[in-house]
Order: C-alpha cells, then sequence, then structure tokens
C-alpha cells in the first residue's frame, strides 16, 4: 500500500504540488490524469525519492523519508517516460539492473536474480528480446523492457509515468491490460499517470484529478471523470455518455462555443 | 569477457616488449631474451633494467591512469567526448603541479608526493567549474561541455606558461615534462606516483556497476536505488585523482583517454564492467606504442610522447565528433 500524505514539492524555487494526499491500495491501479503542468511527472519523482518534498509518503506505516536510495528501491519501482535510454546496453543488462537494490556496489548479479529477470521478460512478452540493444526498440517494446525491469525490482508499489506517451493504440491498450494484470496478481500498488481520460477510465479502479499542483479529485471514473470537474480542468467543454462497450464514463470533446 | 581480457594481456605484453627492445640502442628479441634471463650483455642488461624499464613502467601507470579516467568522466559526464585532456582537467592539474614546482622544486621523496596531491586540487578544481559551467539541467551537452573544457584549459595553460617565463632554472625543466616526456623517470618518481594510482584506479575498476545506471540517467540511477550524489562524488575524485597522477609524472599527454575507451565499447559493448578494466589495460598499451613511435620516429632524437598522441588523436576526435553528431548526440 502506497500512502501520500499532504504531500508539497517545488521544482526550483516554483511550487508545483500543494498539499496532495492519495491511497493506493494493494491490488489497485490508480490513474493520475490532469492537464500538462499539473504535477503529475513531479509527484512521481516526488514519491520515488528523486526531489525534496514536505508532507509523507509511507506504507503500512514506515516512511520513506527516513530511507536511504537503496532501501526505498525495495518499496518502489518506477517506470519512467521511455526517452533516452542508454542505446549500448542491450535488453538483459537493462532489465538486470532493476536488481540493484539487492546487490552489492559491483553489481554482481546471482542465478536467482537472473531468473527474476528472465521471468520478467516473459511476463511483459519480451523474452525474445532479450539480446536486442535498447537503442534499436521501437517504444512500444522499449516500455515493455522498462516494466520488466522494474517487475525485477520485486516490489510492492509500481509508479508508472505516462507509460503510453508516443504509443500506438494497440500498444497502449497491451500495455495498460498488462499494469492491471499484474497489479492484480502480484497484488501490487499501481500508480500511473496518464494523457487519455479514457484510458484512465477504462483501466484504473480509481483516478485523482490534478490541477495546478492540487488535487482537485479523488474517486472512482464515474465519480471523477464529470463534465464540470473536466471542463474546469482542460478549460474545454466536454460531453461524458455511457461507455456504450464497457462499464464506465466516456470522455468527448465537445464544440468550444 | 575472459577472452577480451586475454587479448589485451596479450597486446599489452607485446608492447611492453617493444618498449624494452627499441630505443636509440636496439635489442633483436634474442637479445632481449637473454637480459630477461639475466644472461645478457652488461651494455644490454644496463639499458634494459636501468633506463627502458622505469620509463616502460612510468608510461603503462600512466597510460592505465588516463584511459581509467577518461572512461570514468565519459561515464560521469554520459558523453562520449569527455577525456582528462579535452574537458581542460589535465591543464588545471599542470597548473597545480607546476605551482607547487614554482615553490620549490621537489628533489626529495616527499617532495615529489607533494607534486600529485597540487595536481589533484587543481584537477578537481577544474572539473567542478567545467561541470558547473556546461551542465544543463541534469545534463552535460558536448558543444558546452568542449567549449568550457577550452575556455577553461586556456585559462589553466596560459597561468602556468605564465608561471614558468617568470620563474628561473629548475622550473624550465617543467616545460619538458607538460610537453608529456617521460625521460625523467626514474623508480622515486614511480614510487611516489603509486599510492595515487591504487587508490584512484582501484576506486574505479570497482565502479562499473554504478557508472552503468548512471548511464540511465540521475532519475532512474537514483529509483534503481543508487545514492546518486555520493556515488558521482566518489566517482569523480577517483577518475580526477588518477589524471592528476598520471600529469604530474608524465605531464599533459591528450587523447588516450578519449581513443582507448571508444576502441573498447566497439569492441565489447557498453557496459562499464567490461569497459573499465579493459580500458585501462587498453590505455598502457596505447601509450606504449606511442612512446615507441615517440623514439623512433625521429631517431635518435626523441619526440614527446604527447605529440604523438596528439598527432594520433586529433583526427580520431574529429572523426568521433563527425560520427557523435550524425547520431543525434548533439
Amino acid at each position: 500500500m502506497l500512502r501520500i500524505e499532504n504531500l508539497s514539492a517545488a521544482y526550483h524555487g516554483h511550487p508545483v504540488l500543494h498539499g496532495v494526499s492519495l491511497e493506493v491500495k494493494n491490488g489497485e491501479v490508480v490513474a493520475l490524469i490532469g492537464p500538462n503542468g499539473a504535477g503529475k511527472s513531479t509527484l512521481i519523482r516526488a514519491v520515488s525519492g528523486v526531489i525534496p518534498y514536505t508532507g509523507q509518503v509511507r506504507t503500512n506505516g514506515d516512511d520513506f523519508a527516513a530511507l536511504t536510495p537503496m532501501q526505498r528501491a525495495r518499496y518502489i519501482a518506477v517506470v519512467p517516460q521511455a526517452i533516452s535510454l542508454p542505446p549500448a546496453f542491450t535488453v538483459w543488462e537493462t532489465v538486470l539492473m532493476g536488481r540493484t537494490p539487492y546487490l552489492g556496489f559491483l553489481g554482481h548479479a546471482s542465478e536467482q536474480d537472473e531468473e527474476l529477470a528472465r521471468r520478467s521478460l516473459e511476463r511483459v512478452h519480451a523474452l525474445g528480446l532479450i539480446d536486442r540493444r535498447v537503442g534499436e526498440l521501437s517504444g512500444g517494446e522499449s516500455q515493455r523492457v522498462l516494466l520488466a525491469r522494474a517487475l525485477t525490482q520485486s516490489t510492492p508499489i509500481l509508479l508508472l509515468d505516462e507509460p503510453t506517451a508516443h504509443l500506438d493504440l494497440q500498444y497502449q491498450v497491451s500495455l495498460l491490460e498488462l499494469v492491471r494484470d499484474l497489479a492484480r496478481k502480484d497484488n501490487l500498488a499501481v500508480l500511473v499517470a496518464l494523457h487519455d481520460l479514457n484510458l484512465a477510465a477504462r483501466y484504473a479502479d480509481r483516478i485523482a484529478l490534478l490541477v495546478g499542483g492540487v488535487e482537485k479529485a479523488v474517486g472512482t471514473p464515474n465519480q471523477v471523470l464529470r463534465p464540470e470537474l473536466i471542463e474546469a480542468a482542460y478549460c474545454l467543454p466536454v460531453h461524458v455518455v455511457p461507455h456504450p462497450f464497457h462499464e464506465g464514463p466516456l470522455v468527448l470533446p465537445a464544440e468550444r462555443g | 569477457m575472459k577472452r577480451s581480457v586475454i587479448l589485451s594481456f596479450i597486446f599489452l605484453i607485446f608492447a611492453l616488449l617493444l618498449s624494452l627492445a627499441i630505443g636509440s640502442v636496439f635489442l633483436t628479441p634474442a637479445e632481449l631474451w637473454d637480459v630477461l634471463l639475466g644472461r645478457g650483455t652488461s651494455t644490454a642488461t644496463q639499458i634494459v633494467w636501468a633506463i627502458r624499464l622505469p620509463r616502460t613502467v612510468l608510461i603503462v601507470l600512466t597510460g592505465m591512469a588516463l584511459a581509467g579516467s577518461g572512461t570514468a568522466y565519459q561515464g560521469l559526464f554520459r558523453n562520449s567526448l569527455a577525456d582528462p585532456f579535452l574537458i581542460g582537467v589535465a591543464s588545471g592539474a599542470g597548473l597545480g603541479a607546476v605551482i607547487a614546482m614554482s615553490v620549490k622544486w621537489p628533489y626529495s621523496f616527499w617532495g615529489l608526493m607533494a607534486v600529485p596531491m597540487a595536481s589533484f586540487a587543481g584537477a578537481l578544481l577544474t572539473v567542478f567549474a567545467v561541470y558547473l559551467v556546461a551542465r544543463v539541467g541534469n545534463t552535460v551537452p558536448t558543444t558546452s561541455l568542449i567549449l568550457a573544457g577550452v575556455a577553461i584549459s586556456s585559462f589553466a595553460t596560459s597561468l602556468t606558461s605564465f608561471l614558468m617565463l617568470r620563474s628561473t632554472g629548475e622550473v624550465r625543466r617543467a616545460l619538458g615534462w607538460l610537453l608529456g616526456g617521460a625521460s625523467q623517470a626514474g623508480w622515486t618518481a614511480i614510487l611516489a606516483l603509486l599510492p595515487y594510482l591504487v587508490v584512484g584506479l582501484g576506486i574505479l575498476l570497482l565502479s562499473g556497476h554504478i557508472l552503468n545506471l548512471l548511464q540511465f540517467g540521475d532519475d532512474q540511477a537514483q529509483q534503481l536505488g543508487l545514492n546518486v550524489g555520493r556515488a558521482r562524488t566518489v566517482v569523480l575524485a577517483a577518475a580526477s585523482l588518477s589524471a592528476a597522477a598520471a600529469v604530474a609524472f608524465s605531464g599533459i599527454i591528450g587523447f588516450i583517454g578519449l581513443i582507448v575507451p571508444h576502441i573498447i565499447r566497439l569492441w565489447v559493448g557498453g557496459d562499464y564492467r567490461r569497459v573499465m578494466p579493459l580500458s585501462i589495460l587498453g590505455g598502457a598499451t596505447a601509450l606504449l606504442l606511442s612512446d615507441v613511435l615517440a623514439r623512433v620516429l625521429l631517431a635518435p632524437q626523441e619526440l614527446p610522447v604527447g605529440i604523438v598522441t596528439s598527432l594520433a588523436g586529433a583526427p580520431f576526435f574529429l572523426w568521433v565528433l563527425r560520427r557523435a553528431r550524425n547520431q543525434g548526440y548533439w
């Protein structure tokens, strides 16, 4: 379980997040939505300990602020946006780096570590990529490899920063299906920043709406994806209708005017 | 990995033998063999043990230090054009050394020990200055890295020249030294150099995994469990210590730290746990071969080895620069 309490963070002296509180239960996928600059990525960076924050991030009572980066990396794994991976590494080397929090500083991986890495690759259907260099991968393949690396970290909490950005439609869907599936089977607490409101509605159990670093709403897709909330957040009139094929809402932009 | 290490050792041994055999007096393989077995003529024995061996050892250590620190800077800056010479660290270390020498040219062992300390201080100051000037966010783009390196390097070089012009007598010897000649080498210099290199290169040899993680950027490295600030500081200090020790005893020798890691990466890929040890071995081999060339090109006159590495290194640098641009690195 991930519990964020009253978290505020600044970026180069400018406050970006203002007192965000959010809880992600085990086995649950929570989507973080909001317009560009709302603070979604900043929240993920703060929770993963990369930038300083005030407030608390904890799991089952343990406060992450007291942990070293290595200890924290045993609780929280992050799937970053798949930009600028160092091209010379192979997929295998990249995924094996997920074991870093459990290795000595020489980074020597045991057979069990290798087994875990192999299993993670299998679970994201990327075992066939094992000898490829990450510089040669497509966007969808890179994201699966980064997800495999995060799974190799064997953490109870998984954070994903816009994992579907730059992906074709079929990869967006298959990646999020995979993530939801992993949350259920491994009982992971998953927090995923998403651009696409309809993907959020379809794959998240709950949604948190951030606007200007302030949490405007948290709840089920039906509770958060309401026209008045979305219109205010995105400055765009929208229609919200029941999804014709799934449970939950469907957000459609309306004509301005 | 095993095969590449064995091959690297074979190259190194070949270069070592060449370095012992070639010079103003040429020794045939048979003569060299006799000397190594203790059966050689007294002249040949004298040449090998008293003149060529100390020089060869110093060249080996210098080559290791330059290539090791070059590899580390490239990893730390995530920029394949970082090299102790190009980013100005060598000039900074040279300035530190000349300041130490202009206070009093060190004759004693402890005096010799002080020169690398001053070099180290100069190297660290330079690398921090270059980093602060060239940094954009968390990365160091090639253009600003090279420009900052050139600017700070010129500044340090001017100060060094000024100090040398103002000085008399012994410090003038520093001039030949700064051009990268190792001809004043003796066992005392090697002993004085050794502690710095053992610490610097020892840490670098263990830093492969850290450098690997840093290639993914500071954010990801930290999210994978690395204490980024501390790791960077330790590796940066070790790289600067190695570079400073090399400069303190062999002068400013360019491009070894650039060329060797590049060739190694083309050979074995990007994993720094392989690239680092192989670069350190390769650095020794490359500098030995350059030094042999420096001895034979204008024989019986000897060229400073820095001239040879720059003659070979500058075109290589331009080639890498073109390649880097074509791949969209900057």
